[in-house]
């Protein structure tokens, strides 16, 4: 890793490695909406104020003026929170950038719940689902900071447009220092058996707690992080769903057209096991005094998993000797 | 000023772009009549002497930037790009039909099509992303925008304003084709913009007003918009829509309407008829034209080639005082004056 990574903030390291960027090529430009203290841009302003842009609150004119800017040679990182840059821009993502495929990098940040205080307004739970509908959009979700900084590394590789969606906490660190992120590598976070867990963002973690505890009852979980949910890498998906009872996919998004639906596309012709989707169910979000609190509202949890495993488990006639 | 001979070569240009926008139309066809012929004459202004175009490659580094941001009158665009020879006039017949690729908004697969416009109000913004690439690139080249009288309603299209305020990006030239009509009837009715120009000058804007089909003043302001700086300039262009189709003209139906054969037959009577009053009115300036030279003769200042050596040298400069450069009320008075 390029960085000496000492925090666990995803959105410190974003803005690190977009740093790091901008050093690497001097076509790397920024823009922001008003939220560079949040999306930690100013990082990337303090470096090269010149290739900075602050757009002020219009994230519709940001979003064309990125394309504008790629047009022309520049490879720009527009970002705001996730909800601001999926909703309010969208149109300017589809056509301004998606159709010709620019390489535009849209940073959504704050996503998911991650806003907890802000409240509904300001927590994206659909925008896996209205980036994933973008054809020519790469989404990716990195588990935690170690993991963005390996995609940044990563992400000049990618032809088009990148969604990448940035949680606003600490998130603890599964990422292995050790090894290369390549775009649509699918890890296992933990080896198991019975059952597996693909699991999205901030989710992963809370999949290998379950799977710590569903141990303990003789269920052998495999836990898999799947970062780049579009596209998704169909065959590692088959492979590592394949020779298991039961799966489970968990997101902290709605689970309408969200990272769960992108596992089962890929599954849908492949003989498998019964399923369970741990997500936001088709609602949107509301304040809470901190992040866990409203996880926990909203069953984005270890037990919520734990308790989907033991279900599609049961579903497909228990384990022996459990 | 620019000589007589070619304004009289563009007057012509911008027919051929109509009659090639004719060919494309053909019969019982649906397409953007309207919107297109109202710009024939920007059009080839723009393509045919202001830009810096390369016939043999439409991705020339050292290009100026076209946006068609009212991306519903990309026939016209097509008429312009077939004429520089980006692609053969046989697409014409084949266009928006699975057997060609000239697409019924702009499309980037196409030669000579900078960008993806037609969800109305994006353009202005990719225009100012193109500046601002291009200063940082430290080139001289232009963007020009060009967008409709009825899509100034979209909102994103101000922020756009704002922006080229805030970045000065005085390397973009916006272009407003007022023609008065938009899908569904008038835009006094529809959605009336009352003072568009004072809009445009309370955003910071430079503004020059003109008849969008009179070749003298759209050349003349494209010329005064170039030498501008420290803030963008829009050229606010009255317009006809339907312009040269004589049943067309300030007819809302023909925003997107089909022609008959006897519809199609009068439009060539109108070009034929267009042409012959291009070559009366050639003749009579010609002669005049010792007169007209000898004026120039006594303004140094105001010969073009003179005017664009300075500007050339010039480095892009930051603002010259705002308020100087936004008064600048007609195009005449600012090719006059050369600025310091």
């Amino acid at each position: 890793m390029s960085i000496n990574l000492n925090t666990k903030s995803l959105r410190e390291a974003y803005g690190l490695a977009l740093v790091e960027l901008g050093k690497k090529d001097k076509n790397v430009v920024a823009l922001e909406a008003d939220l560079g203290n949040s999306t930690r841009s100013v990082l990337f302003r303090a470096e090269f104020p010149d290739r900075h842009f602050e757009m002020g609150i219009a994230e519709q004119n940001m979003a064309s003026t990125s394309a504008g800017l790629a047009l022309a040679g520049k490879i720009p990182f527009m970002s705001t929170f996730a909800v601001f840059a999926s909703g309010r821009a969208f149109d300017q993502l589809r056509n301004s950038i998606c159709i010709p495929k620019l390489k535009v990098r849209v940073c959504g940040s704050s996503a998911g719940l991650s806003d907890f205080g802000d409240g509904k307004t300001h927590q994206s739970v659909e925008d896996i689902a209205i980036m994933r509908a973008l054809p020519n959009m790469t989404v990716l979700a990195p588990v935690d900071a170690v993991e963005v900084v390996k995609m940044m590394e990563r992400i000049n590789e990618i032809d088009g447009p990148v969604y990448i969606r940035i949680n606003r906490n600490d998130l603890p660190t599964l990422t292995p220092e050790a090894g290369d992120w390549t775009p649509g590598k699918l890890w296992t976070v933990r080896e198991g058996s019975d059952a597996v867990v693909f699991a999205s963002g901030v989710m992963a973690s809370k999949a290998l707690e379950a799977a710590q505890v569903l141990s303990g009852e003789g269920i052998s979980v495999r836990v898999i992080n799947a970062s780049t949910i579009k596209p998704m890498n169909a065959s590692a998906v088959i492979q590592a769903a394949s020779g298991v009872k039961g799966i489970v996919t968990a997101e902290e998004s709605n689970i309408s057209g969200g990272f769960g639906s992108a596992i089962l596309e890929v599954l849908r012709a492949e003989r498998h096991g019964p399923v369970e989707f741990v997500g936001i169910q088709d609602c949107f979000g509301v304040s809470a005094k901190n992040y866990d609190e409203l996880l926990e509202r909203y069953g984005l949890t270890a037990y919520a998993i734990a308790q989907a495993v033991r279900k599609v488990v049961k579903a497909a006639g228990g384990v022996a000797g459990a | 000023m620019t000589d007589t001979g070619t304004i009289t070569s563009l007057k012509k240009t911008a027919l051929q772009l109509r009659r090639n926008l004719l060919e494309m139309l053909g019969v019982g066809k649906v397409g953007h009549l309207g919107g297109s012929s109202s710009l024939a004459e920007i059009v080839a202004a723009l393509y045919f002497h202001k830009m810096k175009v390369n016939r043999n490659n439409p991705k020339d580094e050292n290009r100026d930037r076209f946006l068609l941001s009212k991306g519903h009158a990309v026939l016209i665009q097509y008429a312009a790009l077939a004429e520089l020879g980006y692609f053969p006039k046989s697409e014409f017949a084949k266009v928006k039909s699975l057997a060609g690729t000239l697409q019924g908004h702009p499309d980037m697969k196409i030669p000579g099509i900078e960008a993806v416009t037609g969800s109305l109000g994006q353009g202005l913004s990719i225009g100012v992303g193109m500046a601002l690439a291009l200063r940082l690139d430290k080139k001289p080249n232009r963007v020009y925008v060009i967008m409709g009288d009825g899509e100034l309603s979209e909102g994103q299209l101000w922020e756009a304003a704002m922006a080229a305020w805030k970045f000065k990006v005085d390397n973009l030239t916006g272009i407003v084709d007022c023609n008065k009509l938009q899908a569904t009837g008038p835009t006094s009715e529809i959605f009336e913009i009352p003072d568009i120009e004072k809009k445009w000058k309370a955003f910071g804007w430079n503004v020059i007003k003109i008849n969008g089909h009179k070749m003298e003043e759209i050349v003349a302001a494209l010329d005064a918009a170039g030498k501008v700086r420290g803030v963008p300039t829009v050229i606010i262009a009255n317009t006809v829509k339907g312009k040269g189709f004589s049943f067309a003209e300030g007819k809302a139906a023909f925003h997107n309407g089909s022609l008959t054969e006897e519809q199609f037959r009068q439009a060539q009577a109108d070009f034929d008829a267009a042409a012959l009053a291009i070559e009366k009115e050639a003749a009579k300036s010609a002669v005049k034209k010792p007169a007209v030279k000898k004026a120039a003769e006594k303004k140094p200042a105001a010969k073009k080639p003179a005017l664009k050596k300075a500007a050339e040298k010039k480095p892009i400069k930051k603002p010259v005082a705002k308020k100087t450069a936004v008064k600048k009320p007609s195009p005449k008075k600012t090719a006059a004056k050369k600025r310091g």
